[in-house]
């Protein structure tokens, strides 16, 4: 059976990815950097200072875009999965065990400029607000996943099994949310709104979406040369793993 | 079609015939359960209004737990013996055989946890409305606890320190049926009505119905090959 030569397909191969990953990775990372100290910049320096909030609102050009890669990093992840799941293409489960950690990471900083920025806002480092307790649990559901990932000796066992529980949690997610939010409304009634002002100067909105852009690339960056560790554990005992290492 | 229903049947009726010679099994979680119950009015004091706020909710988490607790035992006999793998090969559809076997353990866990329920919200000065709300929300509830707990029991089939990753894997799967589980039985003593809690559980049973079956098929076969 001859492959089609389709670049897409060529660089589904674990030996074909691992050189392109490891020419784009620093690439992602000077980009990231960039980026990053531009939103900084318009952060700390161009964002006007709000006049309700202060200076403590500044910590949204972490936390907000921290928020948004934990909930799209899990469907990333989940997604890759999934694929592997379903054509058992070993990069893709290769990939999703890459996102994880990073993803995990994501949850857990904006968990915590949180409750930084809560401290000051609301008087309170934690409230059962809804967005905080579903983020919590995306938490749960990252930790979930990569320590059944830990658990299983053997990696393919472990990517699928790993890959049923991510899609699981990624129908969840959103079941997860409602039953929150409306628990939250229901229960103790809206006792934080964390909908800010409509009226949001668009400097800040800029610096947010460029840091976001920066969180983006970082991401990219770092999964790529997560998975380059995973492919050469994985492959360790492939011929072009044992020339690479000779060569080096 | 009457082949798959025969198999379920006699699934149901072995594993309950196991059930029956080990009550020991059985009987644990229904203790645990209890026991959790009980431990809650020491710790933070027994002042009626107190305990009648919390009653609902303290029920429920210790009936998740109970329920997880049993989970361990949902496929591991069959594993050992080899019985899972026959029912893997077997003609019929192993997410029937699947569905067949939760059932019989909601009836051997779920079920007791549920009778007995009401008799420990006494304890928690809970009226008689509130009462039946509990036991109703317990009985949608719990099956969708039993057939969600089944796929994270295939996944951890058969590793070490299964018990504690089988907590993290399920719990948080668990917190929508503990929401509105315990939110039917407040809503009731608020005297909101709990229509709309119990319509929601009857559609979390539903959903789960349908997937669960199947996912936990799949995890068995990816922790049987």
């Amino acid at each position: 059976m001859t492959m089609p030569d389709i670049r897409w397909y060529k660089f589904s191969s674990p030996q074909t990815f691992y050189p392109l990953a490891g020419t784009l990775a620093p690439w992602f990372a000077i980009a990231a950097a960039v980026f990053a100290v531009y939103g900084l910049y318009i952060g700390f320096f161009l964002a006007p200072t709000d006049f309700q909030q202060g200076e403590a609102y500044r910590i949204i050009f972490i936390h907000v875009p921290a928020a948004w890669m934990s909930m799209f990093l899990y469907l990333v992840m989940a997604g890759w999965a999934a694929v592997g799941l379903a054509w058992n293409t070993r990069l893709s489960s290769m990939m999703a065990i890459a996102i994880a950690p990073t993803g995990a990471m994501m949850t857990f900083i904006a968990l915590w400029t949180g409750a930084l920025w809560g401290k000051p806002m609301w008087g309170a480092w934690w409230v059962w607000d809804a967005r905080l307790t579903s983020e919590l649990i995306l938490l749960f559901l990252y930790l979930g996943f990569m320590f059944l990932h830990a658990a299983i000796e053997d990696p393919r066992r472990a990517d699928r099994a790993a890959a049923v529980i991510a899609i699981v949690g990624a129908i969840n997610v959103p079941i997860i949310y409602f039953s929150v939010k409306w628990w939250n409304t229901l229960h103790q009634g809206a006792s934080v709104n964390l909908t800010r002002s409509s009226t949001m100067a668009s400097t800040m909105l800029w610096g947010m979406l460029i840091m976001s852009i920066a969180f983006w690339l970082y991401s990219i960056a770092v999964v790529l040369v997560r998975v380059r560790c995973v492919i050469l554990e994985r492959e360790r005992n492939a011929d072009w793993v044992k020339q690479l290492g000779a060569r080096t | 079609m009457s082949g798959v229903l025969d198999a379920m049947a006699s699934v149901i009726a072995r594993d309950l015939r196991i059930a029956m010679r080990r009550r020991a099994d059985v009987m644990t979680s229904l203790i645990f359960f209890v026991i959790v119950v009980s431990l809650f009015p020491l710790g933070i004091g027994a002042d009626p209004v107190l305990l009648r706020t919390l009653g609902p909710g303290v029920v429920w988490v210790a009936a998740l737990l109970a329920c997880m607790l049993a989970l361990a035992r949902l496929f591991a006999n069959d594993h050992a013996d080899g019985t899972l793998e026959q029912m893997v090969l077997a003609p019929q559809p192993l997410s029937m055989l699947v569905l067949a076997k939760t059932a019989a353990h909601w009836l051997t866990t779920g079920l007791p946890l549920v009778i007995i329920a009401p008799l420990l919200g006494l304890q928690f000065n809970l009226d008689a409305e509130a009462l039946l709300i509990l036991l109703a929300s317990l009985l949608l509830g719990t099956p969708t606890l039993s057939l969600i707990g089944g796929i994270g029991a295939a996944l951890t089939l058969g590793l070490r320190g299964g018990g504690a990753l089988l907590a993290l894997l399920v719990l948080p799967l668990y917190i929508p049926v503990l929401i509105f589980g315990a939110g039917a039985v407040e809503a009731t003593a608020a005297a909101l009505g709990a229509g709309a809690h119990l319509s929601i559980l009857g559609a979390l049973l539903l959903g789960t119905l349908v997937f669960a079956p199947w996912a936990t098929a799949l995890a068995l076969r990816i922790a049987i090959e």
